[in-house]
């Protein structure tokens, strides 16, 4: 017996952005079933899980503080994605952005006020994740390494630079010999949106990331080349666009853009540098990326729907003693029913017995 | 049971097939006969219900109604493996090849599991042999030009030992002795038995080679007809609806020289890609120069430095307008005025997943108000897309629509449309008409006459040679990465052309 998958006729595209909502459902029932096998209610998991946050405006503080930093590093992946170049090393890009950030706002702590420090650090940020970017990209362009093993495992450097960092040089003489830096001034922070809950300024500039990717994508000659390098190679070619300068620039904004996110999430809301800062976003937002359907508008809405399992996890953990880990088992059921959704929109699937046809 | 069953019956019978599209009726109750041992012809424009009813006979199209009997007995053919199982073999006219195997891998994935790949080896070498249809079982398809990569297509085909042999335009790609060579196959497997469906708009082919012809238009059979008692203007005529009207003539008046090559030398950028060697021609404003030759000699690699998409060795190996641009970029030699348009529709010269408008910015974003300062006027995009619809005569679902969903022909109006509406200086075309129907074909060679008249230096790399006597002022030959002198083609026979196709020294080398 084997499965054969054969192309649909006419898929409407109605039928293709609902794809997603069959994957969500779909992985409910899944998650669901796990839960029973947990010896949980599956209806009390999934009121702890997705409806208590929904409802609580504190919780939707949170929603969009853990979406933040998802929205930026997936708009990012978006330009390679779209050129079907895979960068799946978007935490290290993240954790060198984190590094370049916070240096300045290092060099800072102790002084009286410099409004400047917080611009220039964001900026610093998206400049080191975008040399971090551009390193599988050079590579792939000048000796055809597959940038798919250089991102990935760029991300192990990343780490364990950071871990050293604030272990040794960085690390806060005055932290009890705890493994953190001093914390960043309160200018050098980003402000805060509400006077009551964590949310932070960093929501807006995700947004405004996202829209700026719409209008690159959709609107700008640069977006048209990302997307025609992705469909048909050659004529992106014949169209007057030089791939390996597509490679390097879509590595490079993407990395910028999950360099952003970095110093996002350290000035946004942890304050100082620790030797885990992302648990793994720039591995999630991968998820984001394609609930999305790599389109900046779904991304926003595919963020949220992760923020809330990972909320709703730390909730669960605490209501009903569900394992934290399931929250992780759930994304990534999550991602699959996302890309089966996808392939089972575009294709039919037909069992055919016997061994051959 | 009424039919007829056993060795009476006919091999395959449509009867009153039907097949909508929404509101379209691509087959309207169309029936036809197929006997073993006969060559017959399906002849129909774009659009006529061709490609469907091949695609049913396939089994990859379901008919709305009407019924498909195979040796006497009703079937269905719910796929094309059981299509193929009965003896059904489909040669078609886009390939369906993947570019990173090998041609032996290529074949060995349409064939039944447990082949060996040595036996397999053996076995195309063996029909190469016996067919004329040459091809190196370990080469990789991407390094193959589209007319070796369509031997494959036949090759894996015949492979199969098919009872019908379906072929949508086999001969687009092929030199004149090459069809020779299929026709000989051809003719070879229906005194074997086989029953061939051919499918082509070269009618001179059809009234050679078929013993009938049914015609197809709008949907629907107009007309069942032995083939070797009509002209080809009567069967143009059936297939059109009217008169297919003569191309208009013209002067040639050839002005300054505006593209030149001079002695272009390039190392193969591919493995296995032709080196070209001391190329130099001179194209004027005003004259149409064709280049012949059998595929896979030289032309793509040609072309990508004639258009910039790879530099050439040296800046002034190309000139355009006297102004030398080998290391321009594509972009950079449009702004010149030149414009190219490559021989694959699809994925090269347009992308069959964006919209018409779309493919206008493709190639157009340097050499119109399309893209200032680097953000897309979508509706200046929809503006020229519409002029070009309208202009060259497009068939198209929508105006938005993908270029994927028109047809060979249409799409291939689109794109020469799209080139020429920007009235470029220099136009360099790669098989300006290849796989497309009669009607879009005089088409696509008149938009060239006029353009070529207006001044505009046209260089067209073309191995259909009818098509090169038909509108060529002057032809030169490519083989082996050589350009032979261009001569004029009112003096040159058709069968030297031919002869220095395949090396052979037709003429002698005058200017």
């Amino acid at each position: 017996m084997r499965l054969e998958l054969i192309p649909r006729r006419d898929v409407s595209s109605l039928q293709r952005s609902l794809a997603p909502l069959w994957a969500i459902l779909a992985a409910l029932v899944m998650g669901g079933l796990i839960v029973a096998f947990l010896g949980r209610s599956p209806l009390a998991a999934f009121r702890v899980y997705f409806l208590d946050p929904l409802t609580d405006p504190w919780a939707l503080q949170e929603l969009a503080v853990k979406a933040t930093p998802l929205i930026i590093i997936a708009t990012g992946l978006v330009y390679c994605f779209r050129a079907n170049l895979w960068n799946i090393g978007a935490e290290g890009q993240l954790i060198v952005g984190a590094i370049f950030g916070s240096i300045l706002p290092l060099a800072t702590v102790g002084m009286e006020s410099a409004p400047w420090v917080l611009p220039a650090a964001l900026l610093l940020g998206a400049l080191g994740g975008a040399f971090y970017g551009f390193i599988p990209a050079i590579l792939r362009v000048r000796f055809g390494v597959s940038e798919i093993l250089v991102s990935l495992m760029l991300v192990y450097v990343a780490e364990l630079t950071l871990d050293y960092l604030v272990r040794g040089p960085w690390r806060d003489p005055k932290g009890f010999n705890f493994p953190t830096t001093p914390t960043f001034e309160s200018f050098a922070t980003l402000p805060n949106l509400a006077s009551e809950g964590r949310l932070h300024a960093g929501i807006i500039i995700a947004l405004i990331c996202a829209a700026v990717t719409w209008f690159v994508l959709n609107r700008t000659l640069f977006g048209f080349g990302i997307r025609v390098a992705g469909e048909a190679p050659r004529a992106a070619r014949f169209s007057g666009f030089n791939a390996n300068r597509m490679t390097i620039a879509a590595f490079v904004i993407s990395g910028g853009l999950a360099g952003l996110a970095g110093i996002v999430e350290v000035t946004g809301q942890i304050g100082q540098l620790k030797p885990a800062i992302s648990g793994g976003l720039g591995f999630t937002a991968i998820i984001v990326a394609y609930l999305g359907r790599l389109h900046p508008v779904g991304i926003i809405f595919g963020a949220f729907v992760i923020a809330l399992t990972v909320y709703g996890g730390e909730a669960a953990q605490i209501a009903l003693k569900l394992p934290l880990d399931l929250t992780r088992t759930f994304q990534g059921i999550l991602l699959f029913c996302v890309l089966a959704a996808d392939a089972l929109t575009t294709y039919r699937l037909r069992i055919v017995r016997g061994v051959t046809a | 049971m009424a039919e007829v069953e056993g060795a009476d019956a006919p091999l395959c019978v449509l009867d009153g097939i039907v097949k909508r599209f929404g509101d379209l009726t691509a087959n309207d109750h169309v029936s036809l006969t197929l006997r073993t041992g006969e060559i017959h012809a399906l002849l129909g424009e774009n659009g006529a219900g061709k490609s469907t009813l091949v695609k049913i006979l396939d089994g990859l199209l379901a008919p709305d109604d009407g019924r498909i009997l195979w040796q006497g007995r009703p079937v269905t053919l719910a796929n094309p493996e059981e299509a193929a199982s009965l003896g059904i073999g489909m040669v078609f006219q886009h390939f369906s090849l993947f570019d990173n195997l090998t041609v032996a891998e290529n074949i060995a994935v349409a064939m039944p599991a447990g082949v060996r790949l040595r036996v397999l080896n053996k076995r195309i070498q063996e029909l190469g042999d016996r067919y004329g249809l040459a091809l190196d079982p370990k080469r990789e398809v991407w390094t193959l030009s589209a007319g070796e990569r369509q031997r494959i297509e036949i090759v894996r085909a015949l492979l199969r030992e098919p009872k019908l042999l379906i072929l949508d335009e086999p001969t687009s790609v092929l030199t004149p002795q090459e069809a020779d060579n299929l026709f000989t196959t051809l003719e070879e497997l229906a005194r074997q038995g086989c029953a061939l469906l051919y499918i082509s708009h070269k009618l001179e082919e059809v009234t050679r080679l078929c013993d009938r012809a049914t015609i197809l238009r709008g949907g629907r059979v107009v007309a069942t007809c032995n083939p070797r008692e009509e002209t080809p203007q009567k069967l143009a005529s059936l297939m059109v609806g009217s008169a297919i009207p003569p191309l208009r003539d013209r002067d040639h008046r050839p002005a300054d020289v505006r593209l030149s090559l001079r002695g272009l030398s390039a190392p193969p950028a591919e493995l296995h890609g032709i080196a070209l060697r001391n190329v130099s021609l001179d194209i004027r404003g005003g004259e149409i120069l064709g280049l012949a030759g059998v595929a896979g000699n030289g032309q793509s690699e040609l072309f990508e430095i004639l258009s910039g998409e790879r530099a050439a060795p040296d800046r002034g190996m190309v000139l355009i307008d006297g102004e030398a641009c080998g290391d321009a970029g594509i972009d950079a030699r449009r702004r010149q005025g030149a414009a190219f348009l490559p021989e694959e529709r699809n994925g090269h010269a347009a992308v069959g997943a964006l919209s018409l408008p779309d493919n206008v910015v493709l190639s157009r974003h340097a050499t119109s108000d399309i893209a200032p300062s680097g953000v897309i006027a979508f509706d200046k995009a929809r503006a020229l897309s519409d002029a070009i619809i309208t202009k060259f005569d497009v068939r198209t679902p929508s105006p938005l629509a993908d270029a994927g969903k028109l047809s060979g022909g249409n799409l291939q109006k689109f794109v020469v449309g799209r080139e020429i509406i920007g009235n470029p200086r220099v136009l360099v075309i790669d098989n300006p008409t290849w796989g497309v129907d009669a009607g879009a074909a005089v088409l696509i060679r008149q938009a060239l006459i006029d353009l070529a008249a207006a001044g505009t230096a046209v260089l067209m790399i073309s191995q259909d040679l009818d098509e090169i006597f038909a509108i060529a002022d002057r032809i030169a030959v490519i083989h082996h990465g050589t350009v032979t002198a261009p001569v004029d083609a009112r003096s040159v026979a058709r069968e030297d052309v031919g002869l220095m196709m395949t090396g052979g020294q037709g003429v002698s080398h005058a200017a």
